[in-house]
């Protein structure tokens, strides 16, 4: 299929674009296979050029012959065109209607995209389970890198090689992944240095109504306790949730079967439910009502901070398990490559210094969300406007994302990173040139060999000019555990994200800067005294004089 | 003279949000209850901050009591021995319950300050320069004697602004024709357009009275004003309250008898839906183990926001009227000293850059709140009054400023820090300027003579209540503020009401961070002067062999010293609290203290607040 076909008009003179306080912009408007792109041609003034992919909605309007297209973006962005003449209009909506719902993986726009940067290191290489595992092996020799999964035989969502028990052997592993939801058996997630503790993942045992058991499954797990120590399983569902869930062949852990592990439940939404609150919360914020009861009462419907803080809670609960009670952990929900890796990964971020860094991040994205085999596909393809049927679509990575922004504001020099790059990060898992988040798993991605057909994200992100434009000015290595508080008032709506486009972000912008140019100048005074030192002190021993006192 | 406990032992202080406790010793001095842990950090609670104690039934380890405290700060005791608990409980209720104004802090707090330093504070302030800087007296307004004894008004000050085509038999007319004879006075001058903002109480109308004097005095105001054909007067009531006013001989102006007036009713609440308002929102934010859905459900329902919003969207309809229009308005409420107040300072906020410094915050605050008499010993419970009297309003206000702050993190001089200081001292009763209810009743108790004054005190720790983000020009490019009043924008001040419960603040502060790094610049650039005139000096004058030698000695002692590390680090930021002795410890990092607390037993699975004590 040629793009030309569905491009009926692809170019349109006097249109006219309106975005929230910004100036209006007249100009050109282009359809292109992957962007629409409007400019006004003159030099001085900004270019749109918004990805097909990124447009989840659109609204058509007419008055006389003056039609008005209103596109809402999954960035959560809403802008006006406003075009002349009817058929022009109408032949855009349909192709931008067209366009930004292709199904065909193939004509995505990461395998069109080739960079206007130079790739100093390929990302796609930058974060390899070899080398995350060449860390471990620092550390500990309890651990193997299996490679029972190399042609995703085992469980199809899960990545070549996974560390595992050292003492368990891979028959064990393919028996007990035939016990694991989705073939996800228990492998390593995080080793906690400071007492050697873990914390792992997998899908749910399919223990069914009649209560199967795995011999494989139990050693698998109780391998990785210490003689005399209980470990906990972290059931990211409630009691009766995962009651239900024997009845379609799933379950959780009996005591009976599992003696050395103490089993807790928390209660993360599954992932309709999460869409439904982010589509309800993204309606609140673009409300215009100027009433406070109104504005309250559809941010406390959407019950959004009340998913924020399930996780977070459920997360500082794995943490205090590994660092307080020096305790092995078992995190899983029923699939688990959702709430699962929302638990996991920011138990990490709580736990572990490395993922406050700007690479560390990455490299936890990387582990934890793209090799543990989040859909990010499926997740993503549709955000808050949409008006198709909602299919496996959830904010799940996002929620994750502003769970770590909380983390963030409470902790605010402790993190190598500003928001920036969590905003960066939430707007490509829903629209990018990058092949990172395509696919829903690493077999996926393999397949359509994206690492050699697309350029990575982290290839961009860790240029050195972005680099510093995403870092924190205030950071400072902070080696400790970092324990938020999940006090209601504690946590705050994600401006940035949700208020993004509802304000004008000047006022806040500038105060930033400000406070980066304090900093920055810090540095530069405290270069400059200690130069002028070294120099006096300089000028003192070469001057003979001095030195016969 | 009072027979009081001064030393109670083995009392165990719980921690708000968690399940964690420190024993202690309570010691009760004239002044203050101070509770010492065993490793010697101190809770230092001044009586008059206290607002209630309570004995709640005895438990098993001990008997309960729990304060509140009027900055928010609730502390739950454990005594062990209810004899004990009974006799602080008894002692406190016969400390908490001063009578006369002598009995105050202010009277016998004693820094270390001589009389003439003291007396230099309390001259800081002068309004009659404030109204000259805003251009008045001038050919259109004049300063009016006709308050010299407080004859016409006891709670207006002697000094005050009319129009100049107001006689005085105009101006006695119309204070009697006004509640409590507050009649209409000047109380911000926009000079950009001769606009005036003016203050009353409300007109004693009833169903159908009607005063002449009072309608010229309307009509004088009208005619100051060339800009514009009518003035605005803004009823702050909502129209109901005012309606209801009326039966007893009050309330608002007839448009028929009054040529070239708008009138408008914006709707704020009165003192009683605030006290009740802010109270419920406390015990929403109170509650233990939280969810979200009862805190938003609870935030909706106290309807605090709520109020909120309707100040600043008042002080916004102001600010609109003068600064676009360039109409004068006249605002009132039922007597003129609460939602007036707060109306008239949070516009002329919004209009005028200079209320946005430090100096410039006082003198608003000083001149619509202390001078134009808002009831701040009735409404801060100072004396032991009619609890129907005591409301937050000026709480508010300092809150209405925050919202404004966060908007505009560049437009203010000063950060919440001050905000919260400032209220911590309407309440404490340690500075002589919030005592009492009006100027005439403050010039009886001659507190410029006997008390010291916060202003003088907070500006000498200026430093601390900077905001770093102040840009100073940025009133050039805004002069006028213009909020946003979607609901979204206005947020809930943890600060302030949770001012004292570390637990929930962020861990570190980037205000606080910030703040010392912009210090440290001065210092380095100071140092970097030196040391640059110390190279000029010492490459030029090395000739001169003894110069020279004493020159290096100093250099080598001074100057080539260690590196220049961090300077923020280890530089501890406090803000002085009401006791003297007492650290802001909400302020403080709590870096400092990881990882030095006991672990706790067994993992809790059921933390509203996940531990943090890290």
């Amino acid at each position: 299929m040629e793009f030309a076909e569905l491009i009926k008009t692809p170019r349109v003179d006097g249109v006219v674009l309106r975005r929230p306080f910004l100036p209006t912009v007249e100009g050109t408007l282009c359809l292109t296979g992957h962007h629409l792109i409007l400019s006004s041609r003159q030099d001085n003034t900004e270019e749109l050029w918004l990805l097909h992919a990124n447009i989840d909605a659109i609204e058509k309007r007419f008055v006389g012959s003056l039609g008005t297209i209103i596109v809402k973006c999954k960035d959560l962005r809403v802008i006006q065109l406003d075009i002349p003449g009817m058929e022009e209009c109408l032949n855009i909506a349909s192709s931008i209607e067209v366009l930004s719902t292709l199904d065909s993986v193939s004509l995505m726009y990461p395998l069109f995209y080739r960079p206007m940067f130079q790739v100093i290191e390929d990302g796609w290489k930058s974060f390899l389970p070899e080398d995350a595992f060449k860390d471990l092996e620092s550390m500990t020799e309890e651990w193997r890198l299996s490679d029972v999964n190399k042609d995703y035989s085992v469980c199809s969502s899960y990545p070549p090689l996974v560390a595992v028990p050292k003492d368990v052997d891979d028959d064990t592993l393919r028996k007990a992944a035939a016990f694991r939801h989705g073939g996800r058996f228990p492998v390593l997630s995080y080793y906690h240095k400071k007492n050697g503790m873990v914390m792992m993942r997998s899908g749910q045992p399919l223990t069914g109504t009649n209560g199967r058991r795995c011999k494989e499954d139990e050693k698998l797990i109780n391998a990785t306790l210490r003689a005399g120590k209980r470990g906990y399983i972290i059931d990211t569902r409630t009691v009766s949730v995962a009651q239900q869930a024997k009845a379609r062949g799933g379950g959780f852990e009996s005591e009976a079967n599992y003696p050395q592990w103490r089993r807790i439940h928390k209660a993360i939404e599954r992932s309709s439910i999460l869409q439904e609150s982010l589509i309800k919360l993204v309606e609140a914020c673009n409300d215009q009502s100027h009433s406070m009861d109104r504005w309250l009462s559809k941010l406390e419907a959407s019950n959004w901070q009340t998913h924020v803080k399930e996780i977070l809670t459920s997360a500082c609960l794995a943490a205090q398990c590994i660092d307080r009670e020096g305790a092995s952990v078992l995190v899983h929900g029923t699939e688990g490559t959702d709430s699962t890796l929302q638990v996991t990964s920011l138990a990490q971020i709580i736990l572990d210094p490395a993922c406050r860094t700007i690479q560390g991040f990455q490299a936890l994205v990387e582990r934890e969300w793209l090799q543990a085999g989040h859909p990010f596909q499926q997740r993503c393809s549709q955000s808050a406007y949409s008006n198709s049927k909602p299919r496996c679509e959830a904010p799940v990575f996002l929620l994750f994302l502003d769970c770590v922004w909380q983390i963030l504001r409470q902790f605010p020099c402790s993190f190598q990173f500003s928001q920036h790059f969590l905003v960066l990060l939430f707007e490509h898992t829903y629209a990018s040139q990058f092949g990172t988040f395509m696919g829903n798993s690493a077999s996926e991605r393999s397949k359509l060999n994206l690492s050699q057909k697309t350029v990575s994200l982290w290839s961009w992100v860790n240029r050195p000019q972005e680099v510093e434009r995403l870092s924190n000015p205030l950071y400072e290595a902070n080696c400790l555990v970092i324990w938020p508080s999940v006090a209601p008032q504690s946590l705050l709506l994600w401006e940035g994200v949700f208020l993004r486009w509802k304000r004008s972000s000047r006022c806040l912008d500038e105060a930033y800067d400000e406070m980066v140019h304090i900093i920055q100048y810090n540095k530069e005074l405290q270069n400059k005294v200690n130069n002028l030192r070294r120099q006096l002190a300089q000028l003192e021993t070469e001057e003979p004089l001095l030195q016969t006192p | 003279v009072l027979h009081l406990v001064t030393t109670v032992e083995q009392v165990r202080l719980l921690e708000r949000f968690s399940n964690k406790s420190t024993s202690g010793t309570l010691h009760l001095t004239a002044t203050h209850l101070i509770f010492v842990e065993s490793n010697n950090a101190a809770t230092t609670i001044l009586h008059h901050h206290i607002a209630s104690v309570e004995k709640l039934s005895l438990t098993t380890s001990g008997c309960p009591l729990v304060i509140q405290c009027r900055n928010f700060r609730v502390v739950h005791f454990v005594v062990q021995r209810e004899r004990d608990c009974h006799d602080i409980y008894s002692s406190l209720l016969r400390l908490l319950r001063p009578v006369s104004y002598d009995e105050l802090y202010a009277f016998s707090y004693n820094p270390k300050q001589n009389e003439q330093q003291r007396e230099e504070g309390w001259q800081l302030i002068d309004l009659g320069a404030e109204f000259e800087r805003m251009g008045v007296p001038c050919d259109r307004w004049q300063l009016t004697d006709v308050n010299r004894d407080y004859k016409i008004c006891e709670t207006y000050p002697r000094d005050l602004y009319v129009p100049i085509t107001a006689s005085k038999p105009i101006i006695v007319g119309s204070s009697k024709f006004r509640s409590k004879g507050r009649f209409p006075v000047l109380t911000y001058f926009y000079q950009e357009k001769k606009a005036a903002v003016c203050r009353c109480s409300q007109p004693l109308s009833g169903f159908s009275a009607r005063c002449l004097e009072d309608e010229s005095m309307l009509q004088a105001i009208s005619k100051a004003n060339h800009n514009s054909r009518f003035v605005y007067v803004m009823d702050t009531r909502p129209k109901l309250n005012a309606m209801a006013n009326r039966a007893a001989g009050k309330g608002y102006e007839n448009e028929d008898n009054y040529s070239n007036i708008r009138f408008q009713f914006v709707g704020i609440e009165n003192i009683h839906v605030m006290r009740t308002s802010l109270q419920k929102l406390l015990e929403v934010v109170g509650s233990r183990f939280l969810s979200v859905n009862d805190y938003l459900l609870g935030l909706e329902s106290c309807g605090w926001l709520r109020h909120v919003k309707a100040v600043v969207d008042a002080a916004i309809f102001l600010t609109k009227a003068v600064t676009v229009e360039g109409a004068s308005v006249l605002v009132h409420c039922s007597d003129g000293w609460d939602r007036t107040a707060q109306v008239c300072s949070l516009g002329a906020l919004l209009m005028d850059p200079y209320y946005r410094t430090i100096k410039g915050f006082m003198v608003l605050i000083e001149k619509d709140w202390i001078s134009f008499g808002h009831k701040f010993a009735d409404r801060c419970d100072q004396l032991d009054g009619d609890p129907k009297e005591v409301s937050p309003v000026f709480t508010q206000f300092l809150e209405c400023v925050w919202q404004l702050t966060e908007q505009f993190p560049q437009a203010f001089e000063f950060s919440e820090w001050l905000l919260l200081q400032i209220h911590e001292h309407v309440h404490s009763c340690q500075y002589g300027n919030f005592l009492a209810n009006n100027q005439r009743l403050r010039e009886e108790l001659q507190l410029g003579d006997r008390t010291h004054s916060l202003w003088a005190f907070l500006l000498r720790e200026q430093q601390n209540y900077l905001n770093p983000a102040y840009c100073p020009t940025y009133a050039d490019a805004h002069p006028v503020l213009e909020p946003s009043t979607l609901p979204c924008h206005f947020k809930f001040w943890r600060n302030m009401y949770h001012q004292f419960d570390r637990s929930m603040h962020p861990r570190q502060s980037v205000l606080k961070n910030v703040l010392t790094l912009k210090e440290s610049n001065c210092q380095l650039e100071d140092t970097i002067k030196d040391l640059e005139t110390l190279y000029k000096d010492f490459s030029t004058v090395f000739l001169i062999v003894c110069l020279f030698y004493s020159m290096c000695s100093y250099v080598s002692n001074c100057f080539v010293g260690e590196e220049v590390t961090e300077c923020c680090s280890d530089t501890e930021r406090t803000v002085e609290g009401s006791s003297g002795t007492e650290r802001k410890e909400s302020y403080s990092d709590l870096q400092e203290t990881y990882g030095a607390k006991a672990e706790p037993a067994v993992v809790s699975l059921e933390f509203g607040v996940a531990r943090m004590t890290c």
